[in-house]
């Protein structure tokens, strides 16, 4: 699936993932292959991403949206 | 006959003028080119969130009502004007100050006007004219940043959802191109509900509710609203000041070609009126 990070001041991630862990507002989770769309609200913390090579990225955020549609996510981060 | 020494040191005064402007537009050209790439960069961001705010906002009810939805009849009424805090970039400022004047005395004048000013032209003028200024931030442009917007953004919301000002609106120059701006003038809060638009909206899991996620999305697109007005204005700010100095660079030149035509005319009448005296007087002793 295709991940995308867009801040307001530039885009910060864009590429093919295999998992990617958020934290919700509510709790983390995390959001793998052909999962359902979902909108969710994230808080303060990192973004865990695996991408398609195996390899682990951190993103630090204050807080965002994220939208997944046809295996399409797109994070709106502070 | 003007002194020929005058008008050479006129002309030299007019070269070094028109080597400053022509250095400013540089500048603002490369400046110009940062402050665009911040708006085509910022717009795939704010374009999502409508977009998602939109599709949300579609499938809630109507009936909710929402802090920063509320409509009162309008008494207070804030201002948020964005300038520049240098001049030398045509009307661009005098603009933004003219609209929002005749805005206070004509569209709003049954209301009390408050004023926040971003940009250190319209504080200087709005405070030495007397209106009510509420608060001003001028450092804002060493750099501008998500974070500083925010804070600014918040204070606003806050008093408005405090009742304190019933309407607030804001005036900004919008970057069409690099030769043209358009003044704006936008209701801020109270924030309209978008227009419905034919969108296909998924079955999408929320989390947490819809409404939870509505009130944090509102706030977060008031921000950036705000964060486009001020990138808008930058860029516009660029613009103006290259336009301006483009007429500037062009006029010096057309004054230095007179200039130069002038002196040389000077220069030649004086060497004819030598002439003549050095023959009148060879003629005067061989005659």
């Amino acid at each position: 699936m295709i991940l995308e990070i867009i801040t307001p001041e530039k885009k910060a991630f864009e590429g093919e993932v295999v998992s990617v862990k958020f934290p919700g507002i509510s709790g983390g989770f995390e959001i793998l292959n052909n999962h359902a769309p979902i909108i969710s609200a994230l808080s303060k913390g990192d973004i865990r991403i695996i991408t398609a090579d195996n390899k682990t990225e951190n993103f630090g955020i204050n807080g965002g949206v994220i939208e997944m549609q046809q295996n399409k996510i797109i994070v709106l981060a502070d | 006959m003007a002194n020929l020494k005058e008008i050479r040191n006129r002309i030299s005064s007019v070269e070094s003028t028109m080597q400053i402007t022509s250095a400013m537009k540089m500048v603002s050209a490369a400046k110009l080119k940062k402050a665009q790439d911040a708006i085509i960069q910022l717009r795939p961001y704010a374009n999502k969130l409508t977009e998602i705010l939109v599709n949300i906002s579609e499938s809630l009810d109507n009936s909710e009502e929402n802090l920063f939805s509320t409509k009162r009849e309008v008494k207070n009424i804030l201002f948020v004007t964005v300038t520049s805090n240098r001049g030398l970039c045509g009307g661009f400022n005098s603009n933004i100050i003219k609209r929002t004047i005749s805005l206070i005395t004509e569209d709003y004048k049954n209301c009390n006007s408050s004023i926040i000013s971003i940009g250190k032209k319209s504080s200087e003028y709005f405070s030495k004219n007397d209106f009510n200024v509420v608060s001003t931030h001028d450092d804002l442009y060493n750099e501008i940043t998500f974070e500083g917007v925010s804070k600014i953004a918040e204070g606003i919301m806050n008093v408005f959802t405090d009742a304190k000002y019933d309407k607030v609106i804001l005036v900004y120059n919008q970057f069409k191109n690099a030769a043209t701006q358009i003044i704006m003038n936008e209701n801020y809060l109270p924030v309209e509900t978008p227009e419905n638009q034919t969108t296909i909206i998924g079955d999408y899991i929320f989390e947490p509710s819809k409404e939870e996620i509505v009130q944090e999305l509102i706030p977060k697109s008031l921000k950036t609203q705000l964060f486009k007005a001020i990138l808008d204005s930058y860029a516009s700010e660029h613009g103006a000041r290259m336009t301006a100095m483009h007429k500037a660079t062009d006029n010096a030149n057309d004054l230095k070609d007179d200039l130069t035509l002038f002196y040389n005319k000077a220069r030649q009448a004086a060497i004819t009126s030598e002439i003549l005296e050095i023959v009148g007087g060879a003629e005067a002793l061989n005659g």
